[in-house]
């Protein structure tokens, strides 16, 4: 095969001559190049059994467990005879809390997957460049002053999300370092809005402030059907979307003049960066902004799929992730109830400080 | 001409036009808007004093002048907002110079979060209760993570600055995650940690300030020191050691004064954002990037933004006010945005 290539007559110029002289090596070929995609989608199908697994354990186990063979009477409808109350737990608190830490999960670990591929920096997850800022900012500023409720809080924090998009998107247009100066804008807005997070804390109730602080450490305990149906209704919009722009993600790593010589539709990164921001703006509306999910899955995900940076790998380990740390805070410390984010915090550091200084040794990054 | 081809071009002017005998008249210009900005701290706020009840309160025959306690109070806010400008505007150019990074900061590097968390441990589990008592444990928890970002960024491979700021972040938001994890259980450790996050010179009695004072002289001692050190750390490690520079006693160096000044900062004010970024990129901007023009300016010029910011946040909310920790930002952040919109971050 090598003496081949290095052949000017161009022996390799027809892949079906080649097939036909040498079917052996053709097919190694084709094997070693299929491997890496195989790997991925192993990863995939292996992350979506362990997400369900993990809605399983959330709903079925903890202080009030529930038998799987209740499970199935108890999501149509039908009254316990024997356990009156079950219907109720699961309903309104057990399974409302699952999805909406699967569907935040998944949107988190998307977005951040999103924004460290196309703008190349592992530094640009929603979390660091004041995305999820803005929306605290927003929903800490209409919890404490306005006394939101309901639907309004995820809207003010969705509006909060969405301006700091818009502010990065203004800055970083027309220049070659578009990336790299929304990163930087980001950082700075981020501080600013924090400092404005702080004064208002200041300047509330020790009821209000502690109502804030909780919604901005992230948590699932807000869990409404009408929450998890708007989620749910901008996953299943985006999700497409995103799908479109995953298959260039690959190619807009190497960078805008390289991905378009190699045929990339210019505006996909662009679009990309938009349906990451909608996403990671829904999910921080939902939840409040749970650190480091955003942050660690994508470079997790690449970890298991051997180098490859795969979308809906990050967005099942966003969403295991977010399920399993929603259930540890519960559970993990008897009569403590820590809201996800602190648990996500105070796990993700170590692992994400692991992700720098391994990839440092391995000279990358 | 596009703003960037204006800034490189005056990148390039810069360093000429900061001839020493220039250099004389900046430091002098900067001094004299220092004194004016201390004399506008004690006079302006919410009461403004005359300035005869000022001096003849700080002669000692201020018996007779109602106002002595606000004129006091005041005086200790404006040491402390001279301290604490001095000193983070100081590490802010040692650090940027010493990583080779421009986002370099101490609250982007993890020395606020860890701060933070320290005090909130002193709160919640030891019941520490005073200023005076937070300032030993911000200290340490500052040095601590000043010393685990380092080791970190060291461990990884060193001088990239992308890494150095990952590790920060990184350490910064987990420190952060485990102080909210503490304070959303305990509504009281809360409601004082609360204020204490939002950094302010106000407040601060002028014991605490001697208490703290020769941390601050230390630090700016050993930084004015090495700032040999830091231009040949400047050009990369390769070359200050073909220069005769031992990197890693210069790095040390550097680094256990900006912990120090850090540290001493955040015990006495509480974490100020953005000043340490901020005053070093104005300075290099003006006198070129040798730290033995810059360090000197940043000295002067950090005091003026700290008070500014806080004579500000005393008017714009009179009779109550901004603290200053909020006032840096407001006044800085915009400016950041411009700088990095004329493309200035990526000289150093």
């Amino acid at each position: 095969m090598t003496a081949d290539v290095l052949t000017p007559t161009g022996a390799c110029a027809d892949p079906r001559a080649v097939a036909a002289e040498e079917p052996a090596d053709l097919a190694r070929v084709v094997r070693a190049r299929r491997r890496p995609t195989r790997r991925v989608r192993l990863v995939i199908a292996t992350l979506a059994v362990a997400a369900v697994a993990a809605v399983l354990v959330r709903v079925l186990l903890g202080d009030y467990v529930v038998a799987l063979t209740d499970l199935l009477p108890i999501l149509r409808g039908e009254a316990l005879p024997d356990a009156p109350g079950a219907s109720f737990i699961v309903m309104e608190a057990k399974v409302p809390r699952a999805l909406l830490g699967l569907l935040a999960g998944l949107a988190f670990g998307a977005a951040g997957a999103m924004f460290q591929t196309t703008l190349r920096n592992p530094l640009a997850s929603p979390d660091i460049i004041g995305i999820s800022v803005g929306a605290s900012a927003a929903a800490v500023i209409a919890l404490t002053f306005l006394d939101a409720q309901g639907l309004w809080l995820p809207a003010a924090a969705l509006v909060g999300a969405v301006a700091v998009g818009l502010l990065m998107h203004a800055v970083g247009r027309g220049t070659t370092l578009a990336g790299q100066r929304m990163v930087l804008v980001g950082i700075g807005v981020a501080a600013l809005l924090s400092s404005v997070i702080q004064f208002v804390m200041t300047r509330t109730s020790i009821q209000d402030a502690q109502a804030a602080l909780v919604w901005l450490t992230g948590s699932l305990a807000r869990a409404t059907w009408p929450v998890i149906g708007m989620l749910s209704v901008a996953v299943l919009v985006l999700a497409p979307l995103l799908a479109v722009c995953a298959r260039w993600m690959r190619l807009a790593e190497l960078g805008d003049d390289l991905s378009a010589t190699l045929g990339a539709p210019a505006g996909r990164a662009r679009l990309g960066l938009v349906v990451a921001v909608a996403l990671a703006a829904v999910a921080t509306s939902a939840t409040g902004p749970i650190a480091f999910v955003a942050f660690l899955a994508g470079p997790i995900a690449r970890r298991l799929c051997g180098g490859r940076p795969s979308l809906w790998a990050a967005a099942l380990i966003g969403a295991v992730v977010v399920v399993l740390s929603d259930f540890a805070g519960d559970y993990l410390i008897p009569d403590v109830n820590l809201p996800v984010g602190v648990v996500t915090g105070a796990l993700g550091a170590p692992l994400m400080l692991a992700v720098v200084v391994t990839a440092g040794r391995a000279g990358k990054a | 001409m596009s703003a960037t081809q204006t800034a490189a071009r005056e990148e390039r002017v810069a360093p000429g036009e900061a001839t020493l005998p220039g250099l004389a008249a900046l430091l002098l210009a900067l001094l004299v808007v220092l004194v004016m900005a201390v004399v506008a701290s004690i006079v302006l706020g919410s009461t403004a004093i005359p300035l005869g009840d000022v001096v003849q309160v700080l002669t000692g025959h201020g018996d007779g002048v109602a106002d002595s306690g606000i004129v006091e109070a005041r005086v200790a806010r404006t040491v402390v907002g001279v301290l604490v400008g001095a000193a983070l505007a100081v590490a802010g150019a040692a650090m940027q110079g010493l990583t080779r990074n421009p986002l370099a900061d101490p609250g982007l590097l993890g020395v606020n979060a860890g701060a933070g968390l320290a005090v909130v441990v002193a709160i919640s589990v030891f019941g520490v209760g005073s200023l005076s008592g937070y300032v030993w444990w911000a200290m340490a928890g500052a040095g601590l993570a000043a010393v685990l970002v380092h080791a970190l960024a060291g461990l990884a491979g060193g001088g990239s600055p992308l890494r150095l700021t990952l590790a920060g972040a990184a350490v910064a938001a987990g420190l952060a995650s485990w102080s909210s994890g503490l304070l959303v259980s305990s509504k009281q450790s809360f409601d004082s940690f609360r204020f204490w996050q939002v950094g302010t010179i106000g407040g601060r009695g002028l014991d605490l300030v001697v208490t703290v004072l020769p941390f601050f002289a230390v630090g700016l001692v050993v930084v004015l020191l090495a700032v040999r050190r830091l231009n040949a750390l400047a050009l990369g490690d390769d070359l200050a050691r073909g220069l005769g520079e031992n990197v890693i006693l210069a790095r040390a160096t550097v680094a256990v004064g900006v912990a120090v000044l850090c540290g001493a900062s955040t015990a006495l004010a509480g974490p100020i954002g953005f000043l340490g970024l901020v005053v070093p990129h104005v300075a290099r901007s003006v006198v070129g990037p040798d730290h033995r023009r810059v360090i000197p300016v940043c000295l002067a010029a950090g005091p003026i933004l700290l008070l500014a910011a806080d004579i500000v946040g005393r008017l714009v909310a009179r009779p109550s006010e901004v603290q200053a920790g909020i006032m840096t930002a407001v006044i800085g952040v915009p400016f950041f945005v411009v700088l990095v919109r004329r493309g200035r971050m990526a000289s150093l």
